[in-house]
């Protein structure tokens, strides 16, 4: 890198950049340019090839046209060290570190100086980086100890301590509390300061107007504008984005009658270490309500599922279904006594189905045992499978088609048609939107309302706040698997979610705006 | 008595601590390799073959290195640039590796490592360190072929976790998404420590057929290679470990002679039995009590593909 | 620069060329082993096929060893979908051979419509609790089963050695360490010339294709297989299935075990198994585990095993030059695959501009 230039140099400038996957036009003729000092955001939903335009920059994805130029200089990467050489530094969504490492041996992975590693020099050197960016950095704590925001911390040190001059942060919202938020940001404003160019990709408008200078915006995979942030608003963000004009808001639906049918006692589970994964977490779900859950990823959420559907050993605590404990019963016990509980778990193709066997045979997952005889009934199987494919309007070539190989968001509409066929008593849903583009998002809020109109109690752990709020009747925030507090939608705020996550307590909240 | 017996068993543990290592390095890069057996047969018998045919006892061991680097470079071609089934091709490698050794060996049963290569490897008490009681008579009167092991044991240790090589394999068997990324150049590394692998298991060979058995015999691993694949499970991944490991086993090796000599007389057989039941019950504690930190290289067994989601 | 690029869906059509060219580049790169042996490669190979199916002596000896493989391969690939790596075949053939031989060495005298079922049943059992252990272990402790099942193997040889030198020893072998023949009631009858395992293992064929197919169980397994969080999510029973899965697989083997000893060893010895219980991981493998294409490729492997034994006698190349040839194949197989997952482009190399 070097800091010769002009503090309007041009850092980072693409032309015509083109990648194709197979048929999939994923990047088409994409061009903008970043300048010293400047934050620039590219802004797109799910699916509109922001990641693949990101990984050319970081050289791990090779354009099929076009040319990227740093420092003025044409430039060819064939693998991210060369991108790593050229002063590029990518911070990625799902952070890249080794979690049996610490902090320090993370940063210095593959750096090429000494022969040895950790040797106090390297050390100060890390340390006073850290200083100058006003970083928090405990250089000898392990990976698996820390929290998101700490890992973010070493992701950024990581590309710091390399030099670089061009940072990529990829979604790095998408996991932080928004008081991490707001400390990532004064970071970048920092970085801003030192002469960086900073180019930050997101979804969330929001961002985009607080923190950039300039946007391009990305609809699949085409770049149809590229605007000042100070001369473009909200509303047009989203439209372009959208691609049409957009109400970007979610319909709550309001049930009067309610009456309780999940009740949830002192549930604490442990891991096979003997871990707390829920700590005595006690609440109660009432019909025709979505009770969203709130919290940092690996605060429990998962295992509070995977325990309510009789998939985690219940170490202490009690669940109750209309009164009857379903606590040690197996899921299928569960659904034999009558209780047909639906599960969407946060890993689709990694629990909720099976990828490479057909859509029948998707279908049929939890009820290809009721079928009388030692076989599988795969006819009446298949008819079931044709009306989800109708119902859902699924986009397959046939009700035989693997469903890996289907698009994310029909991925998860089989998924969501299966459980939603099942006329469930309960329904339980991890993350169901995640990696959606928007519309297939906006489908699912209106299954899931459509359920909360029929009565059906839904439990919903979510990961955007805006969409928890405006989904949501009730919202419990979990943190290190305790319960910080269970608020309604229309007396909070994003804030007060934000510091509950964090750990904070209704009650000590009150007592910082006392 | 008991110096003498380890003494022996140290000798008896020489070829698997070279094995141990090569699968260490191996399963450090993110790779498993079941074909160890292949790659030791491979070693032996063209060590034997050379060291019949030259009497020479370096290019005994650069053939029998040689060897054990060409069948993991076919490991290694398949499993990293052509992406097979990890598990499959170590398998293939080991019914390769004993179709050739037995091709080769033919013939050549019952033949004699050369006195020449023989004398080569005889014991050489270390000045000084052999007069140590008991450790000096246990650990330092051998050949050098046994302490060549325990300098590429103690090297590799240092390697592994002094230096910047070291840190960056660690990482790409931990994370190769992240190593890539963090502009490791990860075919290469993984290229290297299976080559390596492949020689450390070929010279484990040779020393069988050389300095051990010294003649020449069909399946003269008779089962090490597997044993060392599952003891790198024991040695949780650190090469320092080896010193127990392996010489735990070159004492289960003999222990079933040894205890004849002592007139008692339970069957043969069942000692030999030994070394692969205690691997299995080694293999079940591992598993029964695992914990973060002796896991194995999160990357152990899996393909890796850049431009893959 | 070559770039690499994951393909969607490849046709049936292609892949199958896909694997012929692998195999045709397998046995020319053997080619080159044979030529530097001095050998013509094509006169040798011409002699394998007339080895393994010139005469109808040969060909009905290519059968007989293709029946160990058939059954065998049933069982590894049982296994298989499951993703078990049992590699203990071999083990769980011998044990199901010991099963079978004590029914055969105790009952000598019973009649063969009793005696066998019972051997058969003993084969089963032997070679089902033989595989059991390691199942109970990876459905308890998640214990890796590969070298688990690997080390039985090792310890079943030197049960059958203990066998042979000891208790079972036949004291009218002059000293020499062997287990007793069995009585005639012991020995599986023939059916067309040759013994009756042929008609055993296309049975088991039909019945393994429709029991993983159409069955409930069967359904399980590949679930399990694909992802055992799926399964449990989808309320199996995982450790359950994962015992009576590798049980069904042991037992599968240990009949094999029973048919070879009844049939071909008429005793029970240590080279009861001729490396069936590895050779069989190849050939399951590359029928991709299907059960029709088991019977093809099972039936190619032992013929090119029974024509290697010709050629050993014909141009004294080794008979180990069979395992080779098998490893060669596999490799160039497993390599091969990756032309069905992947697309290779060639491009002009563009201007490199790192600094």
């Amino acid at each position: 890198m070097s800091h010769s230039s002009p503090p309007s140099e041009t850092l980072i400038k693409t032309k015509n950049l083109t990648k194709r996957f197979g048929r999939v036009l994923a990047n088409d003729a994409i061009n903008f340019k970043v300048k010293r000092g400047e934050i620039y955001a590219l802004l797109g939903e799910n699916g509109a090839g922001k990641s693949t335009l990101m990984n050319m920059l970081s050289g791990v994805y090779t354009p099929d046209e076009g040319e990227i130029r740093v420092h003025g200089k044409k430039v060819f990467f064939r693998s991210p060290e060369d991108s790593i050489r050229c002063g590029i530094g990518m911070i990625y969504q799902h952070f890249k570190l080794i979690e049996v490492m610490t902090a320090l041996e993370n940063i210095i992975i593959g750096h090429r100086e000494n022969l040895f590693v950790t040797t106090p020099k390297i050390r100060r050197r890390v340390l006073e980086i850290a200083r100058r960016y006003g970083l928090p950095l405990d250089p000898d704590k392990k990976v698996y100890d820390m929290s998101v925001g700490e890992k973010q911390t070493v992701e950024i040190m990581k590309v710091l301590y390399r030099g670089a001059d061009i940072l990529i942060l990829d979604e790095p919202t998408a996991v932080l509390t928004p008081q991490e938020i707001k400390n990532l940001f004064a970071i970048l404003r920092r970085m801003k300061e030192e002469g960086c160019g900073v180019i930050i990709i997101t979804h969330k408008l929001h961002e985009v107007m607080e923190i950039s200078d300039w946007v391009t915006v990305l609809r699949k995979g085409q770049n149809v504008g590229s605007v000042k942030t100070s001369e473009t608003s909200y509303k047009q963000l989203a439209d372009l984005m959208v691609g049409r004009s957009v109400d970007l808001s979610i319909e709550h639906v309001h049930i009067e009658e309610k009456t309780p049918v999940l009740e949830v006692r002192g549930l604490t589970l442990t891991d096979h270490e003997h871990v707390k994964k829920i700590d005595s977490v006690s609440f109660t779900l009432f019909s025709g309500e979505v009770l969203g859950v709130a919290g940092i990823s690996g605060s429990g959420q998962k295992e509070l599922c995977e325990a309510l559907a009789g998939l985690y050993p219940v170490h202490a605590g009690e669940i109750f279904y209309k009164g009857e404990d379903i606590v040690g019963l197996s899921s299928r016990e569960i659904i034999d006594k009558g209780i047909t509980m639906s599960f969407i778990p946060e890993d689709r193709l990694g629990m909720g189905l099976v990828a490479s066997m057909d859509l029948t045979d998707n279908v049929i997952l939890k009820d290809y045992y009721r079928s009388p005889g030692p076989f599988v009934d795969r006819r009446s199987a298949q008819e079931k499978t044709i009306k989800i494919i109708e119902d859902f309007n699924i986009q397959t070539p046939g009700p035989h088609h693997p469903v890996k190989l289907l698009s994310g968001g029909n991925i998860q509409k089989v998924l969501l048609g299966r459980e939603i066929m099942s006329r469930p008593h309960l329904l339980i849903t991890a993350y169901p939107t995640r990696g959606l583009d928007i519309a297939s998002s906006y489908l699912i809020y209106d299954y899931i309302n459509r359920e909360k109109k029929k009565g059906t109690p839904i439990l919903y752990v979510g990961e955007d706040l805006d969409v928890l709020l405006e989904l949501c009747d009730r919202i419990m925030v979990l943190c290190d698997g305790k319960v910080t507090g269970v608020v309604d939608t229309d007396e909070t705020t994003k804030e007060t979610l934000g510091l509950l996550m964090a750990g904070e307590t209704l009650e000590s909240i009150e007592r910082m705006n006392a | 008595m008991l110096a003498s017996f380890l003494h022996a068993a140290v000798i008896a543990g020489t070829p698997l601590s070279f094995a141990i290592l090569g699968e260490i390095l191996t399963e450090r890069a993110g790779k498993l390799n079941l074909g160890v057996e292949g790659l030791m047969l491979m070693g032996a018998v063209i060590g034997f073959k050379t060291a019949l045919l030259t009497s020479n006892p370096f290019l005994a061991l650069c053939g029998a290195a040689l060897a054990g680097a060409a069948g993991a470079l076919i490991f290694a071609f398949l499993t990293v640039t052509l992406r097979s089934n990890q598990v499959v091709t170590g398998l293939a490698l080991t019914i390769f590796g004993t179709g050739f050794a037995s091709f080769v060996g033919q013939g050549l049963a019952g033949f004699v490592t050369p006195e020449q290569v023989k004398s080569f490897f005889h014991p050489l008490p270390l000045p000084l360190l052999s007069r140590i009681p008991f450790l000096g008579e246990v650990l330092f009167d051998h050949s050098i072929f046994v302490y060549a092991g325990y300098l590429v044991v103690i090297a590799a240790y240092f390697y592994l976790y002094k230096t910047r090589f070291g840190l960056n394999l660690r990482a790409v068997g931990e994370n190769t998404a992240a190593a890539d990324a963090a502009g490791i150049n990860i075919t290469k590394y993984k290229f290297v420590h299976i080559l390596a692998g492949g020689i450390l298991a070929g010279l484990g060979g040779a020393f069988l057929s050389l300095v051990y058995v010294p003649t020449w015999q069909d399946n003269i691993t008779t089962g090490r290679g597997w044993i060392a694949v599952a003891l790198v499970i024991f040695c949780k991944w650190n090469p320092i470990r080896i010193f127990i490991g392996a010489f735990l086993f070159g004492g289960l090796d003999i222990i079933g002679f040894r205890l004849q000599g002592l007139n008692i007389h339970i069957s043969q057989y069942f000692f030999d039995m030994l070394p692969y039941i205690v691997t299995v019950l080694i293999l079940i504690m591992m598993s029964v009590k695992d914990s973060k930190e002796s896991s194995p290289p999160a990357e152990l067994g899996r393909p890796y593909f850049r431009e893959d989601k | 620069m070559i770039q690499i690029v994951k393909k969607g869906e490849t046709s049936k059509k292609k892949k199958i060329l896909i694997h012929i060219s692998a195999l045709f580049f397998a046995l020319l790169t053997a080619s080159l082993f044979i030529l530097l042996m001095g050998h013509s490669p094509l006169k040798v190979y011409l002699s394998m096929i007339q080895g393994a199916f010139g005469t109808s002596y040969r060909l009905s000896e290519t059968i007989v060893k293709t029946i160990p493989l058939v059954i065998t391969s049933l069982g590894i690939a049982l296994a298989f979908r499951m993703k078990f790596w049992n590699i203990g075949a071999e083990g769980q053939i011998i044990m199901g051979a010991f099963g079978a031989s004590w029914f055969a060495l105790s009952y000598p005298h019973l009649p063969s419509w009793i005696l066998l079922p019972l051997m058969a049943l003993g084969g089963l059992i032997g070679g089902g609790l033989w595989a059991l252990i390691p199942a109970f272990f990876r459905a308890r402790f998640r214990t890796n089963e590969t070298i688990f099942t690997l080390m039985l193997n090792y310890i079943a040889l030197k049960w059958i050695t203990y066998l042979q030198n000891g208790p079972w020893k036949d004291p009218g072998a002059l000293g020499f360490p062997k287990i007793p023949n069995f009585h005639e009631h012991a020995v599986l009858p023939r059916l067309f010339g040759i013994h009756i395992g042929w008609l055993i293992a296309l049975i088991l064929v039909a019945l393994s294709a429709l029991f993983i197919n159409r069955t409930k169980k069967g359904y399980e397994i590949q679930v399990i297989g694909e992802s055992e969080n799926t399964a449990r999510y989808a309320g199996i029973n995982v450790p359950g299935t994962i015992l009576t899965t590798i049980f069904l697989s042991g037992a599968l083997c240990g009949l094999t075990g029973m048919i070879e000893a009844s049939a071909i060893n008429k005793t029970l010895s240590v080279e009861i198994t001729g490396g069936v219980g590895y050779t069989a991981i190849i050939t399951a493998w590359l029928a991709n585990l299907k059960e029709p294409l088991i019977i093809v490729v099972s039936f190619l492997f032992a013929a090119m095993i029974q024509g290697s034994s010709y050629i050993q006698m014909a141009f004294q190349i080794p008979q180990s030059a069979a395992e080779i040839l098998q490893g060669l194949i596999l490799f160039f197989v497993l390599g091969s695959e990756f032309f069905i997952r992947y697309r290779i482009h060639i491009r002009r190399n563009p201007v490199k501009g790192v600094s």
